[in-house]
């Protein structure tokens, strides 16, 4: 793909293999309390799609290509706002609830 | 021009990464999702400067109105209705996902491009998790909504529900050895579509917290896939890190709900169950608000059990005045709060700290189930299932085995519900018809006011 990284066979194996075991790790001992913030701040993490989608519609011939491409980026920045918003708006109330102890 | 993008590719990842890490700690959770913010922040501007892009007005009208509309709906949302807008916002993820694969395989196929096999492999690969992901997050959205009411649920369910993947599969491995035709392709992203619904539909509300987490880590996955496809190393090591870290955090939460992650997907709740349960006897012996406010103000020991019940009702800030007057009148007042209470892990803790219930005051499930014994007056409000003993005693309950709340053993315990009804998931309580239990009748916020107001009357 035009202007991406080249990386293919074991390296993207590697790359793979590692980001796995450091997201098993980063989130290991996380309480019970932060399940549903840290699900949320993970769906927002994903959102990284959007970058993808505008790579897709950026390169879009045609106009198949062009409204798939627009979905997808549609999709994408949905996601990584929404996502950012709802994390977010969770977290304030634990800062706020430690700040009146 | 490379060097910069591929630099700020390189500290997305990396804020990505310590920003999970920081969100798994309450003390520093909201730096970590700022961080991660700003990662995003970084790789998106940067995108804008790649080489040989066009249709940049489609990007920012698409981006634009998108954000627009995800910002605003995200921020009015009542804090009760979260977990279905995080599964909307990942089946959105997704569903780009997918599309982003789409774009790709319509070049293959349409264009006639030519793309690596394992390229094109991991893109059908995408691409079936992705769309899979994307319609059971609408489903799940859906059910949590409240726009659909049934779970539905047929025989030999789990054989057709299997049939379609190994469509949906069969088509994919076509579509990679190039049996060329738009068909295909559109059968292809329709069938996974399809299995996505059909998985999702048989599934309750109680089990949906797991679920969306697991469409989350399944999302993570699908946008690693599409980061391999088109070289972006931010989208594969974030894509990847999402889909172990997803992992996990569903096997913890099913976990915590006592429930196998494989019962979630294949045995539906309550089915599975042979025999006849225990029969309930007695019946619900109904108090006043004052009188359950005259017991409450005279006993040396309260715990509050909240239950979603109350979130929905909004009387989480009642409920924290009624905890402040009897702290003022020397009662011990503790607030217990079940791993699963609310729709998600964690979601009573985040709604209590809303109404400014110090941390201090509230407890998890192991660390006070031993003090029920020595408690005057247990004041359960909104919860039903977390509280049943049956989960305890009766083998052929279908929540049997489930951790609970050892509610029952406090000396009195006060139940402020609605109606008669059963719990989430339809099972009879037993709690409700015990000697030493008394029912308030009424809105969950209504009779919180009521307490608080007759708890004044009574003066110091």
């Amino acid at each position: 793909m035009e202007g991406g990284l080249v990386i293919e066979g074991f390296v993207a194996l590697y790359i793979f293999m590692l980001a796995a075991f450091t997201g098993y790790e980063v989130i290991s001992k996380v309480p019970v309390i932060l399940h549903t913030p840290l699900m949320s701040g993970s769906n927002f993490v994903h959102g990284i799609v959007v970058v993808g989608a505008m790579v897709a519609l950026g390169h879009a011939e045609g106009w198949v290509e062009q409204t798939l491409g627009f979905i997808a980026v549609f999709l994408g920045a949905g996601n990584a706002v929404g996502g950012y918003a709802v994390t977010e708006r969770m977290l304030e109330m634990f800062k706020s609830s430690r700040g009146g102890k | 021009m490379e060097l910069l993008i591929q630099g700020a590719y390189f500290l997305a990842a990396v804020l990505f990464i310590v920003g999970l890490k920081q969100m798994s700690s309450p003390v520093t959770a909201r730096r970590g999702i700022v961080w991660a913010g700003v990662g995003m922040l970084v790789a998106t501007l940067v995108t804008f400067l790649f080489p040989g892009l066009h249709n940049y007005v489609l990007m920012l009208v698409a981006m634009g109105v998108s954000s627009a509309i995800a910002w605003v709906w995200a921020r009015k949302v009542a804090m009760t209705d979260m977990p279905q807008m995080i599964a909307i916002y990942n089946g959105m993820g997704g569903g780009s996902a997918a599309t982003i694969a789409a774009v790709e395989l319509v070049g293959v196929t349409v264009g006639g491009e030519n793309l690596p096999f394992t390229v094109q492999a991991l893109a059908v690969l995408g691409a079936l998790i992705g769309t899979v992901a994307f319609s059971g997050s609408v489903i799940a959205f859906a059910k949590l909504q409240g726009l659909i009411r049934r779970s539905v649920r047929f025989g030999g369910q789990q054989v057709f529900n299997i049939l379609v993947l190994v469509a949906a599969l069969a088509t994919g491995v076509a579509v990679v050895y190039g049996y060329d035709g738009a068909g295909l392709l559109a059968a292809f992203f329709a069938l996974a579509f399809l299995f996505g619904i059909f998985m999702t539909l048989p599934i309750g509300g109680a089990d949906m917290p797991v679920v969306i987490s697991l469409y989350n880590a399944l999302t993570g996955l699908a946008v690693g896939f599409e980061g391999f496809v088109l070289g972006n190393p931010a989208m594969m090591i974030a894509g990847t890190v999402v889909g172990a870290s997803g992992s996990l955090l569903t096997q913890l939460m099913a976990k915590a709900m006592n429930r196998p992650l494989s019962n979630v997907l294949f045995s539906h709740f309550g089915t599975g169950v042979e025999g006849a349960q225990m029969e309930t006897t007695g019946e619900m012996k109904p108090i006043d608000a004052q009188d359950a406010a005259i017991m409450m103000a005279y006993a040396d020991k309260v715990i509050i059990v909240p239950g979603y019940g109350m979130a929905v009702a909004q009387a989480q800030h009642k409920v924290w005045e009624l905890a402040k007057l009897l702290l003022d009148r020397g009662v011990d007042v503790k607030f217990a709060i079940h791993p699963v209470a609310g729709r998600m892990p964690g979601h009573m803790n985040v709604l209590l700290a809303e109404a400014g219930v110090p941390y201090d005051l509230i407890f998890d499930m192991d660390e006070i189930n031993a003090e029920f014994p020595n408690t005057d007056v247990a004041l359960v409000i909104g919860a039903n299932d977390v509280v049943n003993p049956a989960a305890r005693e009766d083998p052929n309950s279908p929540i049997y085995g489930m951790p609970i709340l050892d509610v029952d053993k406090a000396r009195n315990v006060i139940v402020i519900k609605r109606g008669r009804g059963a719990g989430f998931s339809g099972v009879e309580n037993r709690l409700f018809f015990a000697d030493n239990t008394r029912m308030l009748f009424g809105d969950g916020q209504k009779m919180a006011a009521e307490l608080v107001n007759h708890i004044k009357e009574l003066g110091g």
